[in-house]
C-alpha cells in the first residue's frame, strides 16, 4: 500500500489544509468580525437613532413616548433658531474645510515630492504628533491664546470657534493629501513639464485632478468632525451655538432624547448629500 | 558645419557627495540616432534628465542647437522626453494625452487634433483614441508616450529605457519600428539603454558610459570590434581577453587583447592554421547549446579562457553536446584581435 499524503497529519494541519483548499469559507471567518462589528455596533446604532427621532418625549413627565411620530422633525424644519443653526454650523464646517486644504495641500506637497526621505519621515511625525495630545488640552491652549490678555487676544465667537477647529483637523487633511501626492509618480510631474506647462498648469491638469479623491478624502474627515463638534463651540464660541450643542442640551438640560436624535440625524443627512455630490463629480472612481 | 543637435561640455552632476556625472563631453549631430549605453548607475540617465532640465549640473554646460540652455527650465528648452514608465497622465484619454504639448502651446484646436490623429497613426493606434491608459497593453502605453512627445516635433527626442518594460518579442518589433520612425520625422534621438544589443542595433553611434564618465564613443562597429577598454569589451558583448602570459605565448606580444566568440574557429588540434591566423589549444569545458548557435568554453592550455560562438549550421545538439572535454584548436584571423589600452594603466 502507497502511504497517503494525510497520514500522520495533526487536526491543526487539517484544518489549516481545508481552509487552503477553501477559499470561501476562509474569507468569511476572515470578515465575520468586521462585518458583524459594522451590522451590530454601527449600523445598529444608527437604525437606533432614527427610530429614536420618530418618538417623542411626554411633556409632564419627561417620559419617552416609544410611538412613531414626525413632531420632532416639524419642530426642526418649521423653527427658525434650528434652520439658522443647521446652516451656521455647514458654514463653520465648510470654511473649516477650506481653511484647512488651503494649509494642507502646500505642506503635504512639500512633504511627499520636495523633502528628502530623513526629512519626510520627521515630518510626518510632526503632522502626528498633535494628534496624540488631548483634545481638551488643545481647545484650552487656544482659548488661552484668544483670550482678551492672550497672545492672539482676539476674544471668543465663530471667528475662534473655525479657527480652532481648522487647527484641530488639520493633520486629518494632510495624511490623506500626503498618501495621494506619494501615490503620484513623479515622472507625471515631468512629463507635465517636459511638454511645456508650468507649474500653476501643471498643477490644474495634473497633480490637481489625480489628487481630488485624496482631497475628498481629508474633507470627508474636517467636514464631518466639524458639523458634529460641540466641545470646541463651548470653550471658545462664546455664545454661538452649533448642531452639536443642540444635540447636547437636548440629552441634557432638556432631557429630550427623542429631538436630540431628530437633531443628529441632520449631519448625517448632510454628509450622505455631501458624498453623493461628490460621487457625481467621478472623482472616487479613482480610488 | 552647423551646430551639433546637443553639446555637452565637461557636464557635471553630484548628489550630495557621489558624482554620478564626472565630466562628460559630447556632441551629437542633427538627425542623429544615439544611444547612451552603460550600466545601471554609470550616469547615464541622469545625463539625460540633464539635457531635459529636470537637473541642474553642478558644473558644466548644455547646448541644444548652439544655444545654451544650462540654465532653462524643461518647459523653455525644444526637447521632448518619453519616460521609462511612460508617465502617461491616467485621467486622460490617448488623444488628449498626444494633444497635452499642443494644447500648452495654444495650438487652434483643430489643428491640435490634426496633429494628433497623425501622430497616432505614424505609431499605429489609430482608432484607441478614446482609450484611457489603463485600458492599454505596454507596448500601445510606450506608443502613447512615442506620440505625445513626436508630436511637438522637438529639436532632440530623449528616450529613457524606452524598451525596457516590454516583453522580448515586443522589444525587437519596437526596435525596428523604432528606428524606421526616427527615419521619417528626421529628429534626433537620444536615447538610454544598459541592453547592449539594443543600442548597437538601433543606432548610428554609441557613447559607453561607466562610472559617470564616457568610456568609448564610436558606431556600433567600433565599440564592438575596437573596445578601447576591457570594460567596454566586457559590457559590450562577451568579454574575450587574452592577457598576460596567454597573450605573449599565443601573440608573441605584450598587453591585452579581445577576440570576439563569434570570430573564433573551433578546429581539431592537428588542423592547418594559415599564416594570417593565430591559435591556441586547449580543453572544452562547457557546451551550452541556444538554438541557431552553440557556445563552446575553452580552457587554453597557456591560461585563461575563451569562448566560442559557432553557428549550428550542420550540427544538432547531440553532435556538439558530446564535444565537452575533448582537445581542440581555437584559430581566428589577426585581424580580429585587438590590443585594449586599459585606463587604469594595469596592463
Amino acid at each position: 500500500m502507497t502511504p497517503t499524503a494525510t497520514a500522520g497529519r495533526t487536526p491543526r494541519r487539517r484544518l489549516t489544509a481545508f481552509l487552503h483548499r477553501h477559499a470561501g469559507v476562509r474569507l468569511s471567518l476572515l470578515l465575520s468580525a468586521p462585518l458583524l462589528w459594522l451590522g451590530v455596533a454601527y449600523l445598529g446604532a444608527l437604525a437606533a437613532l432614527f427610530v429614536t427621532a420618530l418618538w417623542s418625549t411626554d411633556t409632564f413627565t419627561g417620559d419617552v413616548v416609544k410611538e412613531l411620530t414626525w413632531v420632532n422633525f416639524q419642530d426642526l424644519f418649521t423653527l427658525d433658531v434650528y434652520r439658522t443653526i443647521a446652516l451656521r454650523s455647514v458654514g463653520v464646517a465648510v470654511a473649516v474645510t477650506l481653511i484647512d486644504l488651503v494649509i494642507a495641500f502646500p505642506m503635504a506637497f512639500a512633504m511627499a515630492k520636495l523633502a528628502s526621505p530623513r526629512a519626510q519621515r520627521w515630518l510626518v511625525i510632526a503632522v502626528l504628533t498633535p494628534l496624540w495630545a488631548s483634545y481638551l488640552v488643545k481647545a484650552y491652549a487656544w482659548r488661552i491664546m484668544l483670550s482678551a490678555d492672550g497672545v492672539l487676544g482676539w476674544g471668543y465667537g465663530l471667528t475662534a470657534t473655525i479657527l480652532t477647529l481648522s487647527y484641530l483637523w488639520l493633520p486629518y487633511m494632510i495624511l490623506p493629501i500626503y498618501a495621494g501626492l506619494e501615490r503620484l509618480p513623479d515622472s507625471l510631474l515631468d512629463a507635465a513639464g517636459d511638454l511645456g506647462a508650468r507649474g500653476p498648469r501643471t498643477f490644474r491638469t495634473v497633480v490637481w485632478p489625480l489628487t481630488f479623491p485624496a482631497v475628498i478624502a481629508g474633507s470627508v474627515f474636517t467636514f464631518s468632525l466639524s458639523l458634529g463638534d460641540y466641545i470646541t463651540v463651548k470653550i471658545v464660541g462664546g455664545t454661538s451655538q452649533l448642531i452639536g450643542n443642540v444635540v447636547y442640551d437636548n440629552i441634557g438640560a432638556a432631557n429630550n432624547l427623542p429631538f436630540a436624535a431628530a437633531v443628529a440625524t441632520v449631519p448625517v443627512v448632510i454628509m450622505l448629500v455631501y458624498l453623493a455630490a461628490v460621487r457625481r463629480t467621478g472623482a472616487l472612481e479613482n480610488l | 558645419m552647423s551646430d551639433p543637435a546637443v553639446r555637452l561640455s565637461g557636464l557635471s552632476k553630484s548628489f550630495g557627495a557621489v558624482a554620478a556625472v564626472a565630466g562628460v563631453d559630447l556632441d551629437i549631430a542633427d538627425g542623429e540616432f544615439f544611444a547612451m549605453l552603460g550600466p545601471s548607475g554609470s550616469g547615464k540617465t541622469t545625463v539625460l534628465r540633464l539635457i531635459a532640465g529636470f537637473e541642474a549640473p553642478t558644473s558644466g554646460r548644455v547646448e541644444l542647437g548652439g544655444v545654451d540652455v544650462t540654465r532653462l527650465a524643461p518647459f523653455e528648452r525644444d526637447v521632448n522626453t518619453v519616460f521609462q514608465d511612460y508617465a502617461l497622465f491616467p485621467h486622460m484619454n490617448v488623444v488628449d494625452n498626444v494633444e497635452y504639448g499642443l494644447r500648452v502651446k495654444r495650438v487652434p484646436k483643430a489643428e491640435r487634433r490634426a496633429r494628433a490623429l497623425a501622430a497616432l497613426e505614424s505609431v499605429r493606434l489609430e482608432g484607441l483614441e478614446r482609450r484611457r491608459p489603463n485600458q492599454l497593453s505596454g507596448g500601445q502605453r510606450q506608443r502613447v508616450a512615442l506620440a505625445r512627445a513626436l508630436v511637438n516635433r522637438p529639436r532632440v527626442l530623449l528616450l529613457d529605457e524606452p524598451l525596457g518594460a516590454l516583453d522580448l518579442k515586443l522589444r525587437e518589433e519596437m526596435q525596428v519600428e523604432l528606428k524606421s520612425i526616427q527615419r521619417e520625422v528626421g529628429i534626433t534621438f537620444l536615447f538610454v539603454t544598459h541592453d547592449q544589443e539594443e543600442a548597437l542595433t538601433m543606432s548610428d553611434r554609441v557613447a559607453v558610459f561607466d562610472r559617470g564618465r564616457i568610456e568609448q564613443v564610436g558606431t556600433p562597429a567600433d565599440i564592438y570590434e575596437k573596445p578601447v577598454s576591457p570594460f567596454v569589451a566586457g559590457f559590450v558583448g562577451t568579454s574575450n581577453l587574452i592577457s598576460g602570459e596567454a597573450a605573449q605565448a599565443v601573440l608573441g606580444r605584450e598587453g591585452t587583447f579581445s577576440v570576439r566568440p563569434e570570430k573564433l574557429r573551433v578546429a581539431g588540434l592537428d588542423d592547418a592554421v594559415d599564416a594570417a591566423e593565430h591559435s591556441a589549444t586547449g580543453t572544452v569545458s562547457e557546451v551550452v547549446y541556444a538554438g541557431p548557435a552553440t557556445r563552446f568554453v575553452v580552457e587554453l592550455d597557456v591560461g585563461g579562457r575563451l569562448i566560442a560562438l559557432q553557428q549550428n549550421l550542420q550540427v544538432s545538439s547531440m553532435d556538439v553536446m558530446g564535444l565537452r572535454g575533448t582537445r581542440v584548436r581555437l584559430v581566428w584571423h589577426r585581424r580580429h584581435e585587438f590590443a585594449i589600452v586599459s585606463q587604469e594603466g594595469v596592463s
